[in-house]
């Protein structure tokens, strides 16, 4: 199932990530990024936890294992940009500042919550801080996010960027090369990063397109291409921070294919019993997160007593939150305003 | 004396909206300098430089960042160059734009104007009539304008409107109907969402929308000759739907005869009979009837087009059949 890695595409604009970010990536950054990547696991093992006694209704839906990849994004934006995340980026959408409060409010309904109840899960988001919250339809984020930073041009805005993300299967959808295109044309500062994790739901890639590297997309919409591990936090930090640094200079959008492993099913429903052992016990197949600390420790940028007591608060916090969003009020039918339009304060 | 045409009023007020409002821009396919498949952009790229944009062929990605860009403030018009192709960007409009502010409290104040229904030779592709399946989703407004005048002003207050907006404009009315002036204060006659008495008259109602209206008064004057007073009343938007003043109508008339260009099963004439027959069952005399188009592709050949959709002579028989119920 894992792709061989193709040479180069002729013509392509691929840019190396060795050497060519030099200055980027600080001890700062890494120790910010390793710490919401820690918050991020802990609080779907809580999520997890709380689904299989029951208390979250629906779905619940893992980034384990691309935590290092979405953070990357997430760390590298900052207020005033686009950030439209996709089902495995609850460390992207921590780092961007979502928290953890809102998080556990959306998942369990919770009316303090920015969704109130109306919508779940990883369909959040407050659209007016630029914060855009998914809809389920794959590739739908990418135009819309060109359309957010249309509008940053006509005010004058310059130097902020906007940023989506997607999985491999999600690329095989009509919307995401509309998105590219009309992204490309437009000379947008967009960046979409694609989180090849070999499976979309349960197809495997032969199953989902034939081309022999994702990347080769990037010539064929005329954007930048860059390739990042998927499970190496120095790597994605270094490639994402180019990328994003690309489009705030103005060079138009930036696509980024990143290598990885789902080490969950597609949700928590699913026990992934498709993905090959071999494939698990692969490089692919390391978790991000120990990598992740095993590269901070190397760079002196981490000790390991920190390492524990990180992993203590977080722990702590992640608890505490929970406890509390469990009390708070769930919407209540009757007080609801059944209101679907904004324009006159009533139902139409 | 000048006279405005139907298109016209609709390019007179979007270079109202772009004028008077920074935050409006035009989005959609050769619109910019070629001025639009039916120029109701022209000249408009020219006189608001970089707000009169182009696009690819794309009607998702079209519709998706005119949502992007009203979450950001700005009130953008996307024009499809036919409303069929409208299809192609349903699941923005429907998934996107609709739920928008009901799910994150952001309003999606967009126009997404439609090219709508029938003209001759123009086939299964060129011709549909979309209201009815954008009307069924919660959080858009359908707006289906019947006249010059309200080709203006509801264009207005579509830009206006902090909700999505679908404006079904009918190409049949493009050219052949006319007006001597706009008016002056447009929105001043009916508020949004209030339905029109076009024709008062007491043996019957006829509610219809958008080019249908002009078959309906044909026809209620067709039947004056039969001594029969025909009521006709126009919808305007059929998203709101303005119940009140179609059941004040049949309180009048108690007949009812609804006219859509558009298909029958689960359409609008089907909602305004429900409404009427849940709401108004007391007002009525007869059963409440409805006139749709045949129920197949819109035809290409003018003899098959002409005799698929409602027409004044076909309301006309309608309407003698309803009176003798």
């Amino acid at each position: 199932m894992t792709k061989a890695k193709s040479p180069k595409t002729k013509g392509s604009q691929e840019k190396s990530s060795a050497g060519a970010t030099a200055g980027v990536l600080t001890g700062e950054l890494a120790r910010r990024a390793y710490r919401t990547m820690l918050e991020a696991r802990l609080l779907e093992e809580k999520l997890a936890a709380l689904y299989r006694s029951g208390k979250i209704v629906g779905g619940v839906f893992l980034g384990r294992g691309q935590e290092a990849l979405s953070v990357s994004l997430g760390v590298h934006l900052r207020r005033g940009d686009i950030f439209a995340p996709l089902i495995r980026d609850q460390a992207g959408r921590l780092a961007f500042g979502d928290t953890i409060l809102d998080t556990l409010r959306t998942y369990l309904g919770s009316s303090l919550g920015s969704m109130r109840g109306r919508d779940g899960n990883i369909h959040r988001g407050r659209p007016s801080e630029g914060y855009h919250a998914m809809i389920s339809h794959l590739g739908a984020m990418v135009s819309t996010v060109c359309g957010s930073l249309v509008a940053k041009r006509f005010r004058g805005e310059k130097g902020t960027v906007g940023a989506t993300c997607i999985g491999e299967g999600g690329t095989s959808t009509g919307s995401f090369h509309e998105g590219m295109n009309m992204a490309a044309v437009e000379k947008l500062p967009l960046i979409v990063v694609v989180a090849n994790n070999q499976y979309s739901y349960s197809t495997p890639n032969d199953r989902q397109f034939a081309c022999s590297d994702l990347l080769a997309k990037a010539a064929g919409y005329g954007v930048q291409g860059h390739r990042a591990v998927g499970n190496d936090l120095v790597d994605c930090l270094t490639v994402i921070g180019e990328a994003v640094a690309a489009a705030r200079r103005g060079e138009g959008p930036q696509l980024v294919v990143a290598d990885l492993l789902r080490l969950v099913g597609h949700g928590e429903h699913d026990d992934a019993s498709y993905i090959p052992e071999a494939l698990k016990k692969s490089p692919l197949g390391q978790d991000c997160l120990e990598l992740a600390k095993q590269s901070l420790l190397e760079h002196d940028w981490l000790s390991e007593e920190e390492a524990v007591s990180w992993h203590k608060a977080v722990e702590k916090e992640v608890e505490e939150t929970a406890s509390k969003v469990l009390r708070e009020p769930a919407p209540d039918p009757t007080e609801e305003d059944w209101n679907a339009f904004a324009s006159l304060g009533r139902n139409l | 004396m000048s006279s405005i045409t139907y298109l016209e009023a609709i390019r007179l007020a979007q270079q109202k909206a772009l004028k008077e409002d920074p935050r409006v821009f035009i989005y959609g396919q050769d619109i910019g300098v070629f001025g639009g498949a039916f120029k109701a952009t022209k000249n408009l790229a020219k006189e608001f430089p970089g707000r009169v944009l182009d696009a690819p062929i794309s009607e998702d990605a079209m519709v998706g960042l005119a949502i992007g860009a009203a979450i950001e403030g700005m009130r953008p018009i996307v024009e499809m160059q036919f409303a069929d192709f409208s299809t192609c960007g349903f699941n923005q409009i429907v998934n996107q734009a609709a739920t928008l502010h009901y799910r994150t409290g952001t309003p999606c104040p967009i126009v997404v104007r439609l090219p709508s229904g029938g003209t001759p030779g123009s086939g299964p592709f060129h011709s549909q009539s979309m209201e009815a399946i954008y009307a069924h989703y919660p959080g858009l407004v359908v707006m289906t304008p019947a006249t010059v005048e309200d080709a203006y002003t509801m264009m207005l207050e579509a830009v206006a409107l902090e909700d999505p907006v679908i404006f079904c404009e009918h190409k049949f009315l493009y050219y052949h109907l006319k007006a001597e002036k706009l008016p002056k204060f447009p929105g001043e006659e009916l508020p949004f969402g209030k339905a029109r008495i076009t024709r008062p008259g007491r043996d019957a109602t006829v509610v219809a929308y958008s080019a249908m209206v002009h078959e309906a008064l044909a026809a209620a004057e067709e039947l004056t000759q039969d001594g029969y007073d025909i009521e006709v009343v126009d919808l305007r938007t059929v998203r709101p739907i303005d119940t009140d003043t179609i059941l004040a109508s049949v309180a009048r008339t108690g007949r009812l005869l609804v006219v859509g260009e558009a298909w029958p099963w689960g359409g609008v004439a089907a909602e305004v009979v429900a409404r009427v027959a849940t709401e108004g069952f007391g007002l009525l005399d007869a059963p409440p009837q409805r006139l749709n188009a045949k129920e197949t592709p819109v035809p290409y050949h003018p003899a098959l087009w002409g005799t698929h959709r409602p027409t004044a002579s076909s309301v006309a028989n309608s309407l003698r059949q309803l009176l003798e119920l």
